[in-house]
């Protein structure tokens, strides 16, 4: 049963994240975290930072990453076939159409209007994994110990280096975990 | 050039780009036109563009759909295996491995300290995407646009209403827009 929930868990994945990498994020955690609970929003952070420092799609590398986690390695391979069939069927009917008729105009004018819809969704998602960074217990709470006011001077030094001196963003997330190691080991 | 090596060919050239490629399918896109348009000269540079237009307007990641269509122009069903397997292997194989190192090494001091820090970059990375995105569109002025994005946050994360829902449900009003418009421009023309 496990593998059909993995398989039907990523084919929904697959079939409904338009619109690039981040798109699939809002629905990976609703059927990670929120549906089956096979990952907790602090797993799900430790996901997508893991799926941002490695090569490859954020979904594939979370299908391979939650597969095997649930259920080892045929987990991994049944999630990551269910994400990808869809993929495989949208993309082969597109192209036959296209072939056909040489006209994309209805999709890509759905697509347009999706893209606004996902920009939001994208934006909930990470606001969820922003939130568990800055406060301890996963909640907005300022008590003392729960803020986790070096996470937050880390996200805001993240922010000017990507937006103000253009850094790579992969070299900006290893720089931020090389930064936290050091603190800790200073403070130690 | 004989099927099987063809075949090969693509295997290797998805494999090569998905294992090499960070930071998500806009980049893997151009390197598929350099490797199939202008190294290969198997797919001409008009057409590629319109595959990039077929692989944008599927789900999935971009990579991979860029992989499907390139292995189904060039040689059909077995194509596309050997284009998506290519895709898939490096982040298996990564991911695969990771994950065991995961459960054991989590509770280590440097690999918390490390994951921690870095939560704090990639939460600075989304918010930057999202800033992206979402500042073209409110740019755009397109005030149904602007109106979709901010019902569309409020409805999932106060609401917590089903992601799938929204989607269709968006999907429902763009497909009404899009015939609207058609409409509009054929009145127009007559």
């Amino acid at each position: 049963m496990t593998y059909l929930h993995l398989f039907l868990a990523f084919l929904q994945i697959g079939a409904f994240s338009f619109g690039g990498g981040y798109a699939a994020m809002p629905l990976i955690q609703e059927q990670v975290v929120t549906k089956h609970a096979w990952l907790s929003q602090a797993g799900f952070a430790d996901l997508v930072t893991i799926a941002e420092m490695t090569p490859g799609p954020i979904a594939i590398n979370a299908a391979t990453f939650v597969g095997n986690q649930v259920a080892g390695i045929p987990g991994a391979v049944v999630a990551t076939i269910g994400f990808i069939l869809p993929s495989c069927i949208f993309v082969t009917i597109l192209a036959w159409l296209y072939q056909r008729y040489r006209k994309l105009a209805l999709m890509q004018g759905v697509l347009k209007s999706l893209r606004p819809a996902v920009v939001a969704m994208i934006f909930a998602a990470g606001l969820g994994i922003l939130i568990t960074t800055l406060f301890l217990n996963g909640t907005i709470s300022f008590v003392f110990g729960n803020f986790q006011y070096r996470a937050l001077i880390l996200f805001l030094a993240a922010l000017v280096c990507l937006r103000g001196l253009k850094w790579n963003p992969i070299l900006v997330m290893a720089g931020c975990g090389v930064a936290e190691l050091i603190a800790q080991l200073a403070l130690k | 050039m004989n099927r099987a090596k063809k075949l090969f060919r693509i295997f290797i050239s998805t494999l090569y780009l998905s294992a090499f490629t960070f930071g998500g399918g806009y980049v893997i896109v151009t390197l598929l036109k350099q490797k199939f348009v202008d190294e290969l000269h198997w797919i001409d540079d008009e057409e590629m563009l319109d595959m990039v237009a077929i692989a944008q307007s599927s789900p999935g990641p971009i990579a991979v759909n860029g992989a499907i269509v390139v292995g189904y122009k060039l040689a059909g069903v077995p194509g596309i295996l050997a284009g998506v397997l290519g895709a898939v292997i490096p982040p298996f194989i990564i991911l695969t491995a990771i994950s065991f190192f995961y459960e054991t090494f989590k509770d280590l001091f440097a690999v918390q300290a490390l994951l921690k820090g870095m939560k704090s970059g990639v939460s600075a990375v989304i918010m930057s995407v999202v800033w992206d995105m979402g500042s073209g569109i409110v740019k755009s002025k397109d005030w149904v646009n602007i109106a979709v994005m901010i019902a569309a946050f409020v409805v999932n994360y106060f609401l917590k209403v089903n992601v799938i829902f929204i989607i269709l449900a968006v999907a429902v009003i763009g497909i009404l827009r899009t015939f609207l418009q058609e409409k509009r421009k054929g009145g127009e023309k007559a």
